[in-house]
């Protein structure tokens, strides 16, 4: 059985009438993500298919599925990397029809990837300031002529640079090329680049692929941590079990880019088609 | 109607120049990923061969077509296997360096050689104009010479890419090069080939060019290298049939530009065409569209 | 990381004045005449490499037609002091250099933000190409304009049919050109460039504008919008490209549009490429190196070129050949870090 991580803002789900489930402190807030008929067509091939979710303001949710079922294409939509071919996507209730990947972060979406694109050639700090470029708000000029709007806003980057740094345990390591952290450290610093666009819905594209045991109990309490002080919505995509089970209140399971199922890690667990979707069908004879 | 119809002509007729430099070119970038400046001083040099064959040697002139293209082979090879390839690895930048620096070195040599004055340069077609019309409409043996040479070429390396163990092994070494050296595909071998057929056609493209315009200089050749190149991007770079229509359309506006609009604007139409064309179809006009990866 | 962005500060600006100071006082003590001319020359040309580094090294686009921004400065440059001096009576040089540089960078800048906004959606070498094509179509259309002033009044024409003082001749190019640069102003020109190349690397906006050419993606989903700031570095760099081009107009008496062709864009970027692409300092070396280098060589004159070629070619393979690499690291373990500390701000 895995470990459960408590937390303070621990409470039940409740169903939708979208049929998706909430927590239900989060019941009288406005979601951080619904999306209703979402699909993508690439080029004939249905790649997701009427996908329809709903993810509290406070939930972490995972979303899990067999290689190649479409998780990381659901993501890349949430992000308009991709266009929908149908379907809409709120967030916080906003439509975010014609917005494109840019405007999306702006509205509080965050990402990281699977294959971890740092600014290689940049320092840890400056690659966590990158993220703060919503909040920074001087212009070129500014840079240039350092005008005294620029040393007030880089003090206050830096100051909150290293305070984010500090919750993955990085703040040490602020002066290194990002490129020349280890694997994990790397993946820490996504996460953190992508907090510190200030968001309200953070996606996680398998934030514990190539952990240990250990690094991966850390990484989970760090999620919940994350959640706990920002007060944000967080999907992961994780092939890693006892931590999708552990620190996932809602879980979506998508299979040929369909949802098979949704619902607590316990119903997940006990579900035959999510069963039957990684390991296969019985064979009746 | 009568000059409307020749400008037609005379435009194929240069943009099926361009079209066979553009052929090498684009072969080439498609397999090595770079842009090969000296490609256009390929061009220069074939036309010197075929000039000395003739002029100092008094060789016939289908012998010194043959001798230009398999000089400019053995060049093709032989500034592959020096410059570019100790160069697989490193930056796009340093191998564009590497290849303005090759162009150099090939413009300067020739003029060390030749001087820096343009020569008379003999065409090596020689069997009279067609009349049609009634005498109104007079094409010039070169030009029919040089759109069938196009034709066939375009003909050849299209079966060539697709249908010969060479050429579907340049196709995947185009496509992965890691993936095709995996397949047991020799990878330098097949780019060396892909230079060398580039070169050699390179060479037909400076005789037919020179035979044209009948003066040849050390730097006949970087003009049209520039041009051509441009037609490869302009039909989608890696594509055959690409490569042929950039080259035709690249002529045929380039010689109606200067008839029609302005003689001394010819050029700027040319690369205005070609900006609004990629404004509108990114990869040219038959250039694939490459889906990113995330 | 403070400390060593200071330093490379120091190094820069101190290397910049130190050379600066030199020149000054060999300018009256033995420097030959065709240096002393080719000290305003040098001084345009590493303002050119530092502001082609700000696109190929900082935004990581390549840039084939650079001159054509050089040629638009020149020209607006030679036509603003012509304009004063013949219509406002302007006899102030410092005046008319001073106008004439700002009216370079304002219509290089307009150029290069017509050219960047569609040009730069384009990625890798089709942007090369674009360039390129863009270098061509200012030198064949300012091929055929000519110029003049006439009382208060500019005139344009596609004929040489102007009224007045001709300013700009067509084919000929710009004509009688008042010599008013000076090798102080292109020295104060070099220092602006710094401080704004510099400056910028080291604010937000060049950090967006890093980031956008290390990943794309990664850049948009942090919020920072790739073609506003790869817009931005290309036309910071093209408004310093004009200033150094009006500099440069400024300081000879006759030049034509052919003077800022594709070889001249070229020759900028093996400048950035020979003093390493993002290194500023070494842009500044290769810029003035090989400006004076080629002039000392004129003895040679048949075999300088075709030298240069080779040059060219076996310093490249030197340096980006993984086998010559291997060597080296081999012989002179120690090397490799040093030149890894290398790529950093300056």
């Amino acid at each position: 059985m895995p470990k459960k991580v408590q937390s303070i803002n621990d409470s039940p789900l409740v169903n939708m009438p979208s049929s998706s489930y909430i927590p239900q402190r989060d019941l009288y807030k406005t979601p951080a993500l619904e999306t209703h008929h979402l699909g993508v067509d690439f080029g004939g091939l249905r790649a997701v298919d009427d996908f329809n979710l709903t993810i509290g303001a406070t939930e972490i949710a995972g979303l899990i599925g067999p290689n190649g079922a479409g998780k990381t294409t659901v993501f890349n939509l949430l992000t308009k990397v991709y266009e929908p071919t149908t379907g809409t996507i709120l967030i916080k209730g906003i439509d975010t029809h014609n917005k494109n990947t840019v405007q999306l972060n702006k509205l509080g979406v965050a990402r990281t990837f699977q294959n971890i694109p740092l600014f290689d050639n940049l320092t840890v700090e400056e690659n966590v300031k990158l993220g703060m470029h919503n909040s920074t708000g001087y212009d070129m000029m500014t840079g240039i002529l350092r005008l005294p709007k620029y040393w007030k806003q880089e003090k206050a980057a830096h100051d909150r640079a290293l305070e984010l740094l500090s919750i993955f345990d990085l703040q040490d390591k602020a002066d290194w090329k990002a490129g020349s952290l280890p694997y994990g450290a790397q993946r820490r610093l996504e996460i953190v680049r992508a907090l510190a666009t200030d968001p309200c819905l953070l996606l996680l594209d398998e934030p514990a692929a190539g952990m240990n045991p250990s690094e991966t109990s850390e990484l989970m309490e760090n999620i919940v941590k994350i959640r706990d002080t920002f007060q944000i919505a967080i999907l992961l995509i994780e092939h890693d079990m006892n931590l999708v089970m552990g620190i996932c209140e809602g879980i979506c399971v998508l299979n040929f880019g369909k949802i098979i199922a949704k619902g607590t890690p316990d119903e997940i667990q006990a579900t035959p088609a999510v069963i039957e979707a990684y390991l296969g069908r019985k064979k009746e004879d | 109607m009568i000059s409307f119809l020749s400008h037609l002509i005379s435009g194929i007729n240069l943009g099926s120049v361009y079209a066979i430099i553009a052929l090498g070119y684009s072969m080439v970038y498609g397999i090595a990923k770079m842009l090969n400046f000296a490609h256009g001083d390929v061009i220069m040099v074939g036309a010197y061969i075929s000039f000395c064959a003739s002029q100092y040697w008094g060789l016939p002139p289908v012998v010194g077509v043959v001798a230009s293209v398999a000089v400019c082979t053995l060049l093709g090879i032989t500034i592959e296997g020096l410059a570019y390839k100790p160069l697989r690895q490193a930056g796009s930048l340093a191998v564009l360096i590497t290849a303005i620096g090759m162009s150099y070195f090939l413009q300067n040599a020739a003029q060390l050689i030749f001087g820096p004055n343009p020569v008379q340069f003999t065409s090596v077609v020689n069997f009279g104009s067609i009349s049609l019309l009634g005498g109104q409409l007079k094409i010039r043996s070169e030009t029919i010479v040089t759109i069938i040479s196009g034709v066939i070429i375009m003909v050849a390396l299209t079966w060539f890419t697709g249908k010969t163990r060479i050429g579907r092994a340049m196709r995947a070494v185009s496509e992965d090069k890691g993936a095709a050296q995996l397949m047991g595909i020799n990878v330098n071998r097949t780019i060396s080939t892909t230079f060398a057929i580039g070169s050699a056609l390179a060479a037909i493209a400076g005789v037919l060019l020179c035979s044209n315009y009948n003066t040849l200089m050390p730097t006949t050749g970087s003009m049209p290298g520039i041009k051509a190149f441009t037609a490869a991007v302009f039909g989608g770079i890696g594509s055959i049939p690409g490569a042929m229509l950039g080259g035709i359309l690249l002529g045929l506006i380039e010689t109606f530009g200067k008839a029609y609009i302005s003689s001394q604007l010819g050029d700027a139409i040319v690369f205005a065409v070609l900006i609004i064309v990629l404004l509108f179809k990114p990869t040219g006009l038959l250039g694939k569209q490459v889906r990113e990866k995330v | 990381m403070k400390k060593k962005i200071l330093r490379s500060y120091l190094i820069t600006f101190g290397m910049v004045i130190v050379a600066f100071i030199f020149c000054q006082y060999f300018q009256g003590h033995g420097m030959s005449r065709t240096l002393k001319g080719q000290l305003i020359p040098i001084c345009a040309y590493i303002v050119m490499a530092l502001s082609l580094n700000l696109v190929v090294g900082v935004s990581g686009e390549l840039s084939l037609g650079h001159a054509g921004f050089m040629s638009v400065g020149a020209f607006t440059g030679v036509i603003i002091s012509g304009w004063l001096l013949n219509g406002f009576g302007v006899e102030s040089t410092v005046m008319r250099l001073l106008l004439g540089i700002l009216g370079g960078g304002l219509t290089a800048g307009i150029a290069g933000f017509l050219i960047g906004i569609p040009v730069l959606r384009l990625r890798g070498d089709y942007l090369a190409i674009v360039t390129l094509a863009f270098g061509e179509i200012i030198r064949n259309i300012i091929n055929c304009i000519w110029i003049s002033v006439d009382g208060k009044s500019l005139h344009f024409a596609v004929t040489n049919n102007v009224p007045g003082t001709v300013l700009v001749n067509g084919p000929q190019g710009a004509v009688k050109v008042a010599r008013i640069a000076t090798f102080p102003a292109g020295f104060v020109l070099v220092l602006f460039t710094l401080v704004v190349i510099l400056n910028l690397v080291n604010s937000h906006p060049g950090r967006a504008i890093m980031a956008a050419r290390d990943n794309r993606i990664a850049a948009e989903s942090v919020g920072i919008s790739v073609l506003k700031y790869k817009t931005m570095a290309f036309v910071t760099s093209a408004v310093l490209a004009g200033m150094a081009g009006a500099l440069y107009g400024l300081s000879i008496s006759t030049f034509d549009p052919s003077k800022f062709d594709f070889n001249t864009s070229i020759n900028i970027l093996v400048f950035v490429v020979l003093g390493g692409i993002g290194n500023m300092s070494g842009s500044i070396i290769a810029a003035a190196v090989l400006t004076i280098l080629p002039e000392k060589l004129r003895a040679f004159s048949d075999y300088r070129m075709l030298a240069y070629a080779i040059v060219l070619i076996l310093v490249m393979i030197a340096t980006n050949s993984a086998q010559v690499r291997g060597l080296i690291a081999k012989f002179a373990p120690k090397k490799k870090s040093a030149v890894k500390g290398d790529d950093g701000n300056a």
